[in-house]
């Protein structure tokens, strides 16, 4: 149980800040961004690279700023191009495929072996003991959740936000729209490729495929947090999504224990999201039924009560 | 302030839907002008603001504000120096963000904060934002943290108002603002309008249907109609003016009686 608990809260720390790019993209800028998948593997790709050449901290925003490049073509695709958003973000991640390729020096994974990473360097100072792994995650996943909280509070996020939310009003105002979507995929697809960097060097391998679907996967753990913890403000979505992604891992990890054969565990996870993003008009549904048969039992009970008379 | 040479615009030129939105409109403002606009619909009143605003660039003319040919300046480089309000309470603001941060976003777009993008808002300034949602008179000051959506259309309207004259703009257009509005707030928003305006003392061009706020406000008011400005009223001649005499008035100047139930209809 302990080591279901530690997986989940490691991985699930990890994948957050997919979940929170998705968050910013998503709910905040109100744009599709399917370059997510593709961008994780380059985050990781890189990471896993430079590591392997003996910089596993130069690592980190090596793999960031390449994130931010792959949400700057998505951006300059829609904003200047006019390619819709989701077809930018498509377009995006298929000429990623080769990126990432490239980025791996033309193979199809990379791995390390006796390569420090930043996992190795901070289990050797030995702060954490045997929770380690998840103090790191935790303190990159929580300390860039503080940042976009506060970014979302300075006359840029606030124009980001307000692009996102009302752009008709953005374009009455002095506010750039091509500019503030900009950055914003910019910074989104920077968090995933952090994303991908810390899972790269956690896990010691980099692979082509290891992204595929981890769109859904983000979005499912951002639905999942906001059903429990709810939306409103930016300090809320940030901890939604951290808690929705440690949750999904926590379903995930009870999934492998269970019976359940691991072939199956693609269509266990399009059901949890499915379910997930349809709670709230299940539990509509249901208070709706039920306040119904309360209302045609009153109903009854009165006519009953006049025959009787 | 404004001056606009021979300002002309054609839609879908070159097609059976050509139509001619402005016709070589020229005109002066002088600094602290407030002028109405009225006129029938499809006279070019709003096409007008646009060109202005910058929402689309003009076929011909040039625009000028405060001396700077603005002509070909993209929209949301005019907005720093242009504030402006329309017909749907809905436009001007974010209603998933909160008053306050409605409030900061209008406010930190100010000369001072332009180039800083990490600026954020001070408690000195949340005060003066206070200050500034206190005199709305709608008890708007003690629901900062709320956010924008859940208020009423005169409401927001007010607050769209507020954001745009916060910092002083060098002209103010307000299209049809109050007209969605029901009659008692419109007259509050009006009333709002009139002491920011007059306060500030700011260049401000108000389209409106309702003939006799036409008259009542501001010293200047134009009529316009097929793209250009049949009628500039303003000083001794605009004085003691009624509605009935703008109304034959317009007929002289456009050669057509004013044929809007609207304009007809709010005449009392």
């Amino acid at each position: 149980m302990l080591y279901i608990v530690q997986t989940a809260l490691e991985l699930g720390f990890q994948y957050a800040l997919v979940a929170m790019a998705l968050f910013l993209s998503y709910r905040v800028l109100d744009i599709a961004d399917l370059t997510t998948d593709g961008c994780f593997i380059l985050g990781c790709a890189v990471s896993v690279t430079c590591a392997a050449a003996g910089h596993p901290f130069l690592a980190i925003p090596a793999a960031m700023l390449s994130g931010a490049g792959a949400g700057f073509v998505t951006a300059f695709l829609q904003t200047k191009l006019g390619v819709p958003s989701i077809l930018a973000g498509i377009v995006t991640n298929t000429g990623l495929y080769t990126v990432n390729l490239m980025a791996m020096g033309w193979k199809a994974n990379q791995s390390l072996l006796r390569q420090d990473t930043i996992f190795t360097l901070f289990r050797d100072t030995g702060i954490g003991g045997n929770w380690y792994a998840i103090l790191l995650s935790g303190a990159v996943t929580v300390g860039m959740g503080i940042i976009l909280v506060l970014f979302l509070g300075t006359r840029l996020g606030l124009s980001i936000r307000a692009t996102g939310d009302n752009r008709d009003m953005v374009r009455s105002s002095s506010i750039n729209p091509t500019f503030t979507i900009t950055v914003g995929l910019c910074l989104a697809n920077a968090m995933t490729a952090l994303s991908g960097a810390v899972v790269g060097q956690a896990q010691k391998t980099a692979d082509i495929n290891a992204g595929t679907g981890i769109v859904v996967i983000g979005l499912a753990c951002l639905i999942i947090g906001e059903t429990v913890v709810g939306r409103g403000s930016m300090l809320r979505g940030a901890v939604a999504v951290i808690l929705g992604s440690i949750l999904y891992r926590v379903v995930y990890a009870l999934v492998l224990r269970s019976p359940i054969p691991i072939d199956c565990l693609k269509l266990v996870t399009a059901i949890v999201v499915a379910l997930a993003i349809a709670a709230p008009t299940l539990r509509q549904w249901w208070a709706f039924q039920r306040r119904k048969r309360a209302a045609l039992s009153a109903c009854r009970k009165q006519a009953d009560g006049k025959e009787a008379s | 302030m404004l001056e606009l040479r021979k300002v002309s615009k054609t839609f879908n030129p070159g097609t059976v839907n050509e139509h001619t939105a402005l016709n070589g409109v020229s005109v002066t403002l002088a600094e602290g002008d407030f002028v109405t606009i009225v006129g029938s619909n499809g006279a070019g009143k709003s096409t007008l603001f646009n060109a202005v605003a910058g929402d689309f660039f003009v076929d011909q003319g040039a625009i000028l504000l405060d001396g700077q040919d603005i002509t070909y300046l993209p929209g949301y480089r005019r907005s720093r120096q242009i504030g402006r309000l329309f017909q749907d309470p809905m436009r001007g603001t974010a209603p998933h963000m909160t008053i306050e941060e409605n409030l900061a976003l209008a406010y930190l777009r100010t000369a001072k904060h332009q180039k800083a993008f990490f600026s954020r808002v001070s408690k000195a300034d949340k005060e003066l934002f206070r200050a500034q949602l206190a005199k709305l008179d709608m008890g708007l000051e003690n629901r900062m943290r709320q956010p924008v959506g859940l208020l009423s259309g005169g409401q927001r309207q007010a607050l769209t108002l507020l954001m745009a004259t916060m910092v002083p703009p060098k002209l103010l257009l307000l299209d049809e603002h109050t007209a969605a509005l029901d009659p008692g707030t419109a007259e509050k928003v009006l009333k709002l309008t009139r002491e920011i305006v007059e306060g500030e003392h700011l260049t401000c061009m108000m389209i409106t249907h309702n003939m006799k706020n036409a008259l009542e406000l501001g010293n200047r008011t134009f009529m316009m109609d097929a793209g250009r400005i049949v009628l500039d009223l303003k000083g001794e001649e605009r004085r003691g003016l009624t509605v009935d005499d703008l109304l034959v008035r317009f007929r002289a100047g456009a050669g057509k009686a004013l044929d809007n139930d609207r304009i007809l209809l709010s005449e009392g």
